[in-house]
């Protein structure tokens, strides 16, 4: 399992070997460091802790600052932990440094990242419900959702019917995206297609669940 | 546009600055199977689209029997391997597309010595 955690830069598109137009999400992923290694003995299970994108000592907690000087770290702004199996982080020490090039151009990805909120949202953008007829002596049924349900029997709305509410804002996991190209110099990493979130949203990259 | 973005962005191509009016020959590759070739698409710049790397510009050309054919090219497309003016001509307008509800004659544009 290979995992970062980057920042969305924007989208664009670029040309493939055969000059056809692909288009890609660019994202800022890195340098991670490895701010701590948990194993299943001492902590009940695996995995490894990642720290992104350094700041001033004084916009982290003195906890945070403590742990992180652990391993002489710099401030880090984002930590995350990331699963991995029994005894797969061995060769992975605290304080080591993760960038770009562990993944490489063709790879597969997951990516996941918080998806824009849309705050309290009508069902026709929510669910995708149809909207009602806008002629025919209608004059206020436009975007209304319609029926929740039947009659006497069964005399309540069922649960888990679909209504309007707050929308997005949630964590969303895009899987199986390509790696299009790769820019270690930069800590750039571009995948093809869209990734959730807007610009500058946090994003967790990890390699392809359901490829490898 | 974010200089982050830029990077991943292929180098721009080396193409003469196109102008709208210009007469030009388009060197395009075409792959045919697996034969690669190249081939000339010969017109009137009539439109012409900024956007760095996306930036694409309009070429139409006469066909036989008087049929107008109008492609369009992305300017930084590996696929355009060459553009060659051979001509300019005296325009008023960014988008030509009055061209297209003329024939003959009318269609002809004036040229202009450049440079």
């Amino acid at each position: 399992m290979k995992g970062m955690i980057g920042r969305k830069v924007g989208m664009t598109q670029v040309f493939d070997e055969q000059g056809n137009v692909v288009p890609v999400t660019v994202i800022e992923a890195g340098p991670c460091y490895v701010t701590q290694v948990r194993d299943a003995e001492r902590d009940g299970y695996a995995a490894i802790q990642l720290g992104f994108e350094e700041t001033k000592p004084q916009r982290v907690t003195k906890g945070q600052l403590g742990h992180l000087q652990k391993n002489n770290l710099p401030a880090l702004r984002i930590l995350r932990e990331f699963r991995v199996r029994n005894g797969e982080s061995d060769e992975l020490a605290e304080g080591a440094e993760i960038k770009v090039d562990v993944f490489s151009e063709g790879d597969f990805v997951d990516v996941i990242g918080t998806s824009k909120g849309r705050g309290f949202a009508g069902t026709i953008k929510r669910h995708g419900f149809a909207r009602g007829p806008k002629t025919h002596g209608q004059s206020d049924r436009m975007r209304s959702p319609g029926s929740i349900g039947m009659c006497a029997a069964p005399g309540r709305t069922l649960k888990g019917q679909r209504m309007s509410g707050r929308m997005g804002n949630d964590r969303v996991t895009v899987q199986n995206l390509k790696v299009v190209r790769i820019d270690p110099d930069k800590n750039l990493l571009a995948v093809r297609g869209s990734v959730p979130g807007a610009r500058g949203g946090i994003v967790i990259i990890k390699s392809a669940l359901k490829k490898s | 546009m974010n200089e982050l973005l830029q990077a991943v962005q292929a180098p721009k191509a080396e193409h003469p600055q196109l102008a709208p009016g210009d007469t030009v020959k388009v060197h395009v590759r075409i792959v045919e199977g697996n034969r690669e070739r190249v081939q000339i698409f010969q017109g009137v710049v009539i439109r012409l689209r900024k956007g760095g790397n996306n930036a694409n510009f309009t070429v139409r050309r006469i066909a036989s029997h008087g049929v107008g054919v109008e492609r369009t090219f992305l300017l930084q497309s590996p696929r355009v391997e060459k553009i060659e003016i051979t001509r300019s001509a005296k325009v008023r307008r960014a988008q030509l597309y009055y061209l297209r509800d003329r024939r003959g004659k009318a269609a002809r544009l004036k040229e202009r010595r450049r440079r």
